[in-house]
């Protein structure tokens, strides 16, 4: 069995979800299998049209900081958010989605990316990806 | 046996070394990946992702910012 990292996504924002999804296409790309998963602000980017609307976890600015940083990344060529997130699943990651999460926020299935998903589950789950993981991340 | 390119110049952190690993997934054993960038880190992870994998590196050219990775499947 290869060697394994799962990711849990907390933070929605922009930058965190980047560093979340650029180590985990990171990890399927040196061969590893890698889990997702996503909860409270993290779920809210699996939202329909939600994938880009995170903040700037500093100097956001009230949209000016993220606005330059998206500036500098475009200049850098730095991928978008959707193809890291298209590349991740083609590459055979798995996305979980938290369903305490769900009930909370109110958020229901249909309210998601349901193709992304693999399973809707709770901390069991995590914790049984986590403990056969090489490396487990909290972002 | 096919050879195949992958071409990722200009593209930076982690493009080159997704798109090799697709390129991997879909070769068939035997099969020649020949991957070509210019993003400077990617040219030192791409062999540690062949040897984690344990696939053959056949080779490292390069030419000024360009570099060209050959990889047995």
């Amino acid at each position: 069995m290869a060697d394994k990292a799962t990711i849990i996504v907390h933070s929605g924002d922009m930058d965190k979800v980047y560093s979340a999804l650029i180590i985990g296409n990171g990890a399927l790309a040196m061969g590893m299998e890698a889990t997702m998963y996503f909860t409270f602000w993290g779920l809210q980017r699996l939202k329909k049209g939600g994938l880009e609307k995170g903040p700037l976890s500093k100097m956001h600015l009230l949209g000016l900081g993220k606005w330059m940083v998206k500036q500098r990344m475009k200049k850098a060529n730095v991928v978008s958010l959707e193809k890291l997130l298209t590349d991740f699943k083609e590459l055979g990651g798995k996305i979980f989605a938290c369903d305490m999460t769900m009930a909370i926020m109110g958020i229901k299935k249909e309210d998601l990316r349901e193709d992304l998903i693999s399973d809707y589950c709770a901390v069991g789950t995590f914790v049984n990806e986590a403990r056969d993981s090489k490396f487990t991340l909290f972002i | 046996m096919t050879e195949v390119r992958v071409n990722c110049s200009g593209e930076t952190c982690p493009v080159p070394l997704v798109e090799t690993r697709k390129a991997i997934r879909k070769a068939q054993k035997g099969d020649i990946i020949e991957v070509i960038g210019t993003h400077p880190a990617s040219k030192k992870e791409i062999p540690m992702a062949v040897k984690a994998m344990g696939l053959e590196l056949l080779g490292i050219e390069e030419e000024g910012e360009v570099w060209k990775i050959r990889i047995k499947v």
